[in-house]
């Protein structure tokens, strides 16, 4: 596969003594497969061509073939390492399109379940970046952890990984008292656990040795090159969505928006653990203030599908639902298009949705955050030792099952 | 969040043929392609969007009431007021071709080769476009409405290599 650049070769770099080393697309260190062409000077990276598409699956084009129930099955896959935080933003779009209103305890709901998909998605993230710079103990901590919140996630919808919790117009399952406990009891003790990470990390030599300064992505550069999220956070950007344009319900809840201005892999880091401290919060308050109620919209507007107990029991719901699953009787969407986005745990996360009256999306395209962040990977690395790589690449967190799609 | 009035104003007064309109709370503006780039170097420069949020396409092959086949969508915000903008515009066959923003924003770069890669719409100007998920042998724009879901057997036909050849 030729993998020449069509651009002018960098200056200085006289191509006798550069040797290309071949990472991925098997290698521990990308976690998933993607790969990178290196040329190096000694150890020294002078350019980096990355090679992507292993895991292409073609989820757009599976996105005008499903319906807008059925898909946010294919979102679970996109980014696994946060389903939630996908399923949300999935419905959070065709809802905007087809101008559905959810129901307040419904908004709490997809704001707990977003916000520990954040939590857990931050975790991997960290852990793994602890564990690819020698840090294991610190990666066993952060997976113990991620271990509660799929069970959180099991008693909540069932399924531990692909959750494809929520529907058009609400959720699957209204939330227990059991799963509310075990949020509870996760909220009591992973403060005690967030500390023995920082500490295990926060001022460990080798780890701020490796991170510190590695990497590094200035502020004019961050928003030049469309970074969103923690990325863009640490690097000076106090851009979140969650704050600037108040998606769901999270105008009423009061948590920080994590930023720092240095823009390397232990700014990266440390947004990344203060985030889960925010998330905490935001969690805490949306259990403590849920709000009673139904959590889909009512059969009279014929969006959502009505729960069983109603299906089987009255003849309104169980008309709602056979209409709603029939061809061309579903959800009523309109000829327009339309974007929405949530603040997801790797940054913007949106889909570009254009509706043609049937219940399939004509065209289903997503912003996927890694994509877009993989690209800056180039600048980052060059003139860092190969080493380096696994820090970078873990801090930006690419997972290539978004980053291909 | 919509654009402000004030944007909207400045790209009717700069561009008469732009075309405005509004969709829950969403501004669009249709740019026809000669004044595109100018458009978007304007709202870069003068507006303050800074930041590309997306560039997709959209191909209107069966869509009713289309006249154009395919649609560009450029998506941008600004970061210190949390404006946001959508540039469209329309192509049709056979000149698929529009001016790279690269030179605008560099995360345009990868955005244009997706696009480049599924639709087939070339960017003049792209430092670099080749395609960026399907390999390089490929042949067809796979979003395009006219290829079908299960492919025309590309996966069957794979040429496969041999370690001796390698």
């Amino acid at each position: 596969m030729p993998l020449t650049r069509t651009a002018p070769p960098l200056p200085g770099a006289s191509d006798e003594y550069l040797w290309t080393l071949n990472f991925g697309p098997q290698h521990p260190a990308t976690h998933t497969t993607l790969r990178l062409v290196l040329k190096l000077d000694g150890e020294r990276v002078v350019e980096a061509i990355p090679d992507i598409g292993y895991l292409h699956s073609g989820f757009e084009k599976l996105g005008e073939h499903l319906d807008y129930n059925q898909y946010v099955t294919i979102t679970d896959r996109m980014n696994y390492i946060s389903p939630m935080a996908n399923n949300v933003a999935w419905h959070n779009a065709v809802e905007k399109l087809c101008g559905i209103e959810i129901t307040p305890r419904c908004k709490y709901l997809r704001i707990i379940v977003a916000e520990l998909a954040r939590i857990s998605d931050h975790l991997l993230c960290t852990g793994a970046m602890g564990l690819d710079v020698g840090a294991f103990t610190f990666f066993l901590y952060a997976f113990y952890q991620r271990e509660r919140l799929y069970d959180i996630f099991e008693s909540l919808c069932g399924a531990r990984f692909t959750n494809s919790y929520t529907r058009v117009g609400g959720v699957a399952q209204d939330v227990t008292p059991v799963t509310l406990e075990k949020i509870r009891a996760f909220l009591k003790d992973f403060p005690q656990t967030l500390n023995d990470m920082e500490r295990l990390l926060n001022r460990n030599r080798i780890f701020t040795d490796r991170t510190k300064g590695v990497g590094v992505l200035s502020k004019e550069e961050a928003i030049n090159t469309s970074s969103t999220g923690p990325i863009a956070r640490a690097s000076g950007v106090p851009r979140d969505l969650r704050k600037d344009e108040p998606y769901l319900a999270y105008a009423d809840f009061d948590f920080n928006v994590v930023c720092m201005k240095t823009g390397d892999c232990y700014a990266r880091y440390l947004v990344r653990m203060e985030e889960m401290k925010e998330s905490l919060k935001i969690v805490q308050q949306a259990i403590e203030n849920l709000p009673s109620g139904p959590v889909r919209v009512g059969e009279e507007e014929r969006a959502a599908l009505p729960d069983k107990g109603k299906v089987y029991q009255t003849i309104e719901g169980l008309i709602t639902h056979f209409e709603l699953v029939m061809a061309n009787r579903g959800v009523e969407v309109p000829n327009e298009e339309a974007y929405a986005a949530i603040e997801a745990p790797n940054g913007e996360l949106g889909f570009y949705l254009v509706g043609d009256g049937s219940d399939v999306a004509y065209r289903a395209r997503c912003r996927p955050p890694s994509f877009i962040h993989f690209a800056i990977f180039p600048r980052l690395i060059v003139g860092h030792t190969l080493s380096d790589i696994v820090a970078v690449l873990g801090s930006l967190n690419i997972i290539a099952a978004e980053l291909d799609r | 969040m919509p654009a402000a009035p004030e944007t909207v104003n400045a790209i009717k007064g700069r561009f008469a043929e732009a075309v405005e309109s509004e969709f829950r709370g969403q501004t669009r503006v249709i740019a026809p392609r000669e004044s595109l780039f100018d458009m978007l170097q304007f709202l870069r420069g003068t507006r303050g969007f800074d930041l590309l949020v997306d560039i997709t396409c959209v191909d209107y092959l069966n869509y009713r009431d289309a006249i154009e086949r395919f649609g560009l969508v450029y998506l941008l915000a600004n970061v210190e007021t949390s404006e946001r903008i959508t540039i469209r515009c329309f192509l049709d066959e056979p000149d698929l071709t529009v001016p790279s923003v690269t030179s605008l924003w560099a995360g345009a770069d990868w955005m244009e080769r997706e696009v480049w890669d599924m639709f087939g719409i070339h960017f003049e100007g792209h430092p670099d476009l080749r395609r960026i998920l399907l390999p390089d042998e490929y042949t067809a724009f796979p979003l395009r409405k006219d290829y079908p879901l299960q492919g025309r057997g590309e996966r069957h036909n794979f040429p496969v290599l041999r370690r001796d050849q390698s």
